[in-house]
């Protein structure tokens, strides 16, 4: 055929070369590219928390409990994403109720529901001393909902404390398995289906796991910085600093393990490699292109902070910027795998081009309100639980 | 560099170098239990398909009504070197399982592989190609135009593709909820009451045979008119062929079309490193099939 067709009067993809006629409209649209997008803001926030309250590294103190509240803020919502894909969605109960558990997908709720406990059990640790004090300097609807909220528990004794410091202690170190687990379990939903080829790969969970860190900790970034700006504080920069090594060792691991990914795949040039190459340079160039320069450029910049010990005004610039282009260039990982993935026909004789709706239930629209509502809720977990600093209690 | 600024630079190499430290033991760590997490996965899934394998006990009455699926195993032949594109058993199909008429939705298809003089590569389409769409006369019309008249063709043929139904099913390995599930007598079906339409199904067979029903918000695909063959019918793709390139029957009768024409000729599957084990055997294709 040689160039792009499309089906007048149909919602389909244009394509080139052969592709199965079932193929053409595309199972997972931008809705899926947003579900393990949110899923690994989780794991990478989750991470930074658990170094300060299991490691005790104490330069990321300034942001343990607002790393502990993003968690959840984005947990919350990446079902949201998966549920408003689904045909049915009212059926979804059935997953959990008659799971069928050859399926990859059959765990998502249980391996996202243990996840979801774990971090809300660690945040009323994280919090616990907070709540009482709340329950008894706020009014009114606050004051009862803060009052249930200590679940009865009031003491606030020395002994109770270490007895709080010790599970949230436990409780990180769990989260850490749970967050590798989810999200190296999300690279499993796709890098153990062996139909298609570019998701087909044995480093996809582990491809999954350390982007995702990459992004959380980005998001993570962002969020304190402009918090503070908002909240006219001062950036702590030794905890910037402790971020900019997080994020440095992270992406050089993730940059390295990509990068094998493709040189492995060139170098072993199996039978549809030629679609590969038209995949790359069609469909998914601009978002490979955003994969890999916005990864390698935030890089650099980095190990400059790094290297130079550099501090102030410029660290946060700086870092700022990077994660910008971090969760760019994530969103974009995540973009050509679910979705390159797709376009790389079945048939290996064909490249399919995606063109996302605008509206509707799987729109571009849709996807993006999900994304920022979970920002939203974060606000809102934010202006319920303050996590800057402790809440004094009242005389 | 002062004693006190080397202290403070050496305590920070120290404190990230004993951070990496802890990160990889952690990551080790969470490595391990996502290991054995991901194992007891492949276990249950060996497990499944060693039961699949095995032929659990079944009831004698499945879903149908005084038909016994447990005295038939079904399979498919499709000999490639009878088609003649003339894609009846695509209508009769669509018409027959209310598939919708758009041309990205089909529980089969007819693909043509056409090798030009100079080319080694074959040209391949089918009837939802859009030259041939735009060369039939109306959406429920379907034809392959004549688009190589004037090209010196060197050989050409049809391939008529349909669910595999196949021996150990990705498509059944992987649905959620099991609304996708395979029969004893060697049908895949889906429960479109209990489908819950996320389309991981149609991630997973290889071979691109089911689609996603817009108006159900399931999933669909071939049954091999399962409605008909309980009764004692043959798929209506079958029935309509006027040239027998579709074969159908019973491998537990010696005697029957299927049993015969394995016997009779050189098959093969499509995709077979899949390890899917399809149930649909091919006469007079190549390896450019796919």
């Amino acid at each position: 055929m040689g160039a792009f067709m499309q089906i007048a009067d149909y919602i389909v993809s244009p394509y080139i070369g052969y592709v199965y006629p079932n193929e053409t409209v595309l199972p997972w649209g931008v809705l899926i590219v947003v579900y393990p997008y949110i899923t690994g803001l989780v794991a990478g926030a989750f991470i930074v928390s658990s170094l300060y309250h299991t490691f005790h590294m104490q330069s990321f103190k300034p942001v343990a409990r607002l790393a502990l509240l993003s968690a959840l803020a984005f947990l919350s919502f990446a079902p949201v994403a998966l549920l408003s894909h689904l045909g049915h969605p009212e059926r979804s109960v059935e997953a959990i109720w008659t799971a069928h558990w050859t399926s990859a997908f059959a765990a998502f709720a249980y391996v996202a529901g243990f996840y979801a406990i774990l971090l809300v059990l660690e945040i009323w640790f994280a919090f616990r001393v907070d709540i009482v004090a709340m329950s008894q300097t706020s009014k009114g609807a606050l004051q009862r909902l803060y009052r249930i909220l200590t679940l009865g528990s009031t003491d606030v004794s020395e002994n109770a404390l270490a007895y709080d410091r010790q599970w949230t202690k436990v409780l990180a170190a769990v989260g850490i398995a749970a967050a590798f687990g989810l999200h190296g379990y999300v690279g499993f939903v796709f890098g153990s289906l062996k139909s298609r080829e570019w998701w087909s790969s044995d480093l996809m969970p582990i491809i999954f796991i350390l982007s995702a860190v990459v992004s959380g900790v980005a998001v993570l970034v962002l969020v304190y910085v402009v918090s503070s700006i908002v909240r006219k504080t001062t950036i702590d920069e030794n905890c910037m600093a402790g971020l900019a090594r997080v994020l440095w060792a992270f992406l050089l691991v993730t940059i390295v393990i990509e990068t094998l990914e493709y040189v492995e795949m060139f170098y072993r040039r199996l039978e549809g490699i030629e679609m590969i190459k038209q995949l790359i340079a069609g469909p998914i160039s601009t978002g490979i292109a955003i994969q890999a320069l916005f990864s390698l450029l935030p890089f650099v910049v980095v190990t400059v902070l790094i290297v130079r010990k550099v501090g102030g005004k410029a660290l946060i610039g700086w870092m700022s910027f990077s994660s910008v282009l971090l969760m760019s260039a994530v969103l974009a990982m995540r973009w050509n795998v679910v979705i390159g993935g797709q376009e790389l026909s079945k048939t290996a004789k064909g490249v399919l081009t995606y063109i996302p709706g605008l509206w509707g239930r799987e729109g571009v629209v849709w996807a993006v309100t999900v994304l920022c509502s979970s920002l939203v809720f974060l606000w809102v977990l934010a202006r319920l639980l303050p996590p800057w600093e402790r809440v004094q209690m009242s005389e | 560099m002062s004693e006190t600024k080397l202290c403070k630079s050496q305590a920070g190499r120290r404190g990230f170098i004993s951070l990496l430290g802890k990160m990889c033991a952690t990551t080790a760590v969470c490595s391990g239990v996502g290991t054995v997490a991901l194992q007891s996965l492949a276990t249950a899934a060996a497990s499944a398909s060693a039961a699949t394998s095995a032929k659990p006990e079944f009831p004698a009455t499945g879903p149908v009504p005084e038909y016994d699926w447990t005295k038939h195993r079904w399979a498919f032949g499709v000999d490639s070197t009878r088609c003649i594109g003339c894609l009846r058993c695509v209508e009769a199909c669509k018409v027959e399982n209310k598939v919708p008429f758009n041309p990205q939705d089909f529980r089969t298809w007819v693909e043509r592989y056409v090798y030009l003089e100079g080319e080694d590569k074959p040209r391949v389409d089918t009837q939802c190609d859009p030259v041939n769409v735009a060369a039939a006369e109306s959406p429920q019309d379907y034809r392959f135009s004549n688009r190589y008249r004037d090209q010196k063709v060197t050989k050409s043929f049809f391939v008529p593709k349909l669910c595999n139904h196949c021996e150990n099913p990705a498509c059944v390995q992987v649905c959620p909820v099991g609304a996708t599930y395979k029969t004893p007598d060697g049908v895949v079906l889906i429960d479109e009451k209990y489908c819950i339409g996320c389309r991981y199904c149609v991630q997973a067979c290889p071979y691109g045979a089911r689609y996603f029903n817009e108006e159900t918000q399931t999933t669909d695909k071939c049954t091999w008119c399962y409605h008909r063959i309980t009764k004692g019918l043959k798929p209506a793709c079958v029935d309509v062929c006027p040239v027998q390139a579709r074969v159908f029957g019973d491998l537990n009768d010696p005697q029957s079309d299927i049993s015969l024409f394995i016997r009779s000729h050189q098959i093969s599957v499509l995709k077979p490193w899949t390890g899917n084990g399809p149930h649909v055997f091919y006469n007079g294709i190549d390896g450019e099939v796919s």
